[in-house]
């Protein structure tokens, strides 16, 4: 679960990203979060990660509480999330099964595990038969799946994508919606950044507004129903 | 969480492995400087450990003669020795009678050169003297002016000049050493710690998405960790069979060229020396890769 209860951020050269947010995510849930450029949505992403803390106000995560977490317990705050951008953030040299299995390994799986759960993943993405490629031989597309499949491996409570459309033509970008929404329908609470209109209204879920650093609406079902 | 430990080990290894072949010739360069900075620091110590090895033994072997005063009849004359003993810096005391030592002089010389002495028999040529060994070669001078002041004594004869020259070198490189050793240190550190900075540099995305995914600190900083003190190591296993290298070289060129027209130069084996060396060299192998590799991650590994 993940709650923001007015929450203030301003950043260190004095910008005032968020002016009291306050937004309530429920287990299973899949929101859009929407929103002009500079309106604050990736501020909100950070404060999720505790990549940054707030000026003001509560940030919980998952059972975590953002404002006092200590720095040792970060990590495990963030094996409660799965983490998408719009960037892919692949390791280059490693193959995509490594660049999934990596994960895994980073909070100590054992091999065995890795083994049973790397492929599963990757199948449930629609990657199996590219697990040996590197991330350059594969397209913009698949290298978010890739990155997805990563997020998913250790099996999170909660998928926060920021932009994960972004670099993508629009069938790309459908294609990982849908997978979204597919592992959101098995359970995952989704929460994902999007610009694009057209592809957030098509799925008829909650749509959350921000701009100019405050939530201006809040609504089941699309962009324009603000 | 003992899994985590258990899984990790292996790969802070295999990383630790992979980082120094991505950055060959850093890692290279930083093996280099760190057998250079041993071998020279290995060397100045074992010259100062011979030239201890030699004042000790030069202590043991070349003697003081405290002489005693005609006046005292045989009994006395014995009892300055307890005298003598009870100074702080007297290892070892041998009363030597003059008939003693006459009878040392013949055997030294031989009958031939008897003539030398001859008329000079009876006539007390040699007194009754006490052969003295010192503990501490340094401190000779005051000793030999204690001994002179003892009652009973006449004269002192100590021709320890070597000794005394080899004490004053022994200072000298030792001050040198010393200087060396830490300039070096920090040297070996440096590079060290510049090539994990390399390396942390070069894996910066891998380390973003490391944190992204749960690392802790710990699992971030390990195979660091690691690279530097396999650096480290591998350094120190270099130096060393440089080092023992050049060691038998050089003591053979000593020995072998027979410099020991005025005195006899025992050089210490190498084996004597290679625990020792071998030991050194490992600790400081591992500390200056770990303190190198750590003040790296703390400047720029972060949380
Ligand atoms: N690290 C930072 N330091 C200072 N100001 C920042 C920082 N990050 C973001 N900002 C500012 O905070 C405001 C909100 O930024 P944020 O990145 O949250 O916007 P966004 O909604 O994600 O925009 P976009 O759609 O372009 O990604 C902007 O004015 C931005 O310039
Ligand atoms: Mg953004």
């Amino acid at each position: 679960m993940v709650r923001l209860v007015d929450v203030y951020k301003a950043y260190d050269n004095g910008t005032k990203a968020l002016k009291g947010v306050t937004m309530r995510i429920d287990d299973g849930e899949f929101v859009f979060l929407i929103g002009p450029s500079g309106s604050g949505k990736s501020t909100v992403i950070k404060l999720l990660t505790s990549e940054i803390r707030p000026t003001e106000g509560k940030v919980l995560v998952n059972g975590f509480n953002v404002n006092t977490i200590r720095v040792s317990e970060i990590p495990m705050l963030r094996r409660t999330l799965g983490v998408i951008f719009q960037d892919f953030r692949l390791i280059e040299n490693k193959s995509v099964y490594e660049n999934v299995a990596f994960a895994m390994r980073v909070v100590g799986a054992s091999h065995r595990d890795i083994k049973l759960r790397v492929p599963y993943v990757l199948d449930l993405v629609g990657l199996s038969h590219k697990a040996r490629r590197r991330p350059f031989e594969l397209s913009g597309g698949e290298q978010q799946r890739v990155a997805v499949a990563r997020a998913l491996i250790n099996n999170p409570r909660v998928i926060i994508a920021d932009e994960p459309t972004g670099n993508l033509d629009p069938e790309r970008s459908l294609e990982i919606m849908m997978l979204l929404e597919r592992i959101n329908a098995l359970g995952t609470t989704v929460l994902t950044v999007s610009h694009e209109k057209e592809l957030v209204n098509r799925f008829k879920k909650r749509v959350v507004t921000i701009d100019n650093g405050k939530i201006v609406g809040d609504r089941q079902g699309g962009y324009y129903n603000v | 969480m003992k899994k985590r430990i258990h899984g990790g080990t292996g790969y802070f290894l295999t990383e630790g492995v992979r980082s120094i072949f991505v950055h060959g010739f850093m890692s290279f360069a930083a093996v280099g400087v760190i057998v250079a900075c041993l071998i020279i620091m290995g060397s100045f110590t074992l010259l100062t450990v011979n030239i201890n090895d030699m004042i000790v033994s030069l202590g043991q072997s070349n003697e003081i003669a405290a002489f005693v005063d005609e006046e005292l009849s045989d009994a006395q004359a014995l009892s300055v020795g307890s005298s003598i003993n009870a100074l702080a810096n007297v290892r070892d005391s041998v009363f030597v009678s003059r008939e003693q030592a006459l009878q040392d002089f013949i055997e030294r010389f031989g009958e031939e050169d008897r003539k030398l002495l001859e008329g000079y028999e009876n006539k007390n040529l040699f007194r009754h003297r006490y052969q003295i060994t010192l503990m501490d070669i340094s401190q000779i001078d005051d000793t030999i002016s204690t001994l002179e002041q003892l009652r009973g004594v006449a004269g002192v004869r100590a021709d320890m000049k070597i000794a005394q020259g080899l004490v004053a070198v022994r200072g000298v490189v030792r001050v040198i050493s010393l200087a060396l050793i830490v300039v070096l240190l920090l040297v070996s550190v440096f590079i060290i710690s510049n090539t994990i900075k390399l390396a942390t540099f070069d894996r910066k995305e891998e380390i973003a998405i490391m944190r992204m995914v749960g690392a802790t600190k710990a699992f971030i900083r390990w195979p660091f960790v690691v690279q530097g003190v396999l650096i480290g190591l591998i350094g120190s296993a270099a130096a060393f069979f440089i080092q023992w290298f050049l060691y038998e070289r050089l003591a053979g060129s000593i020995t072998g060229t027979g410099a020991s027209g005025i005195i006899s130069i025992e050089i210490l084996s190498f084996s004597e020396l290679l625990m020792p060396v071998a030991a050194v060299f490992t600790a400081v192998g591992f500390f200056v890769g770990v303190g190198g590799s750590l003040l790296t991650i703390r400047k720029f590994l972060k949380v």
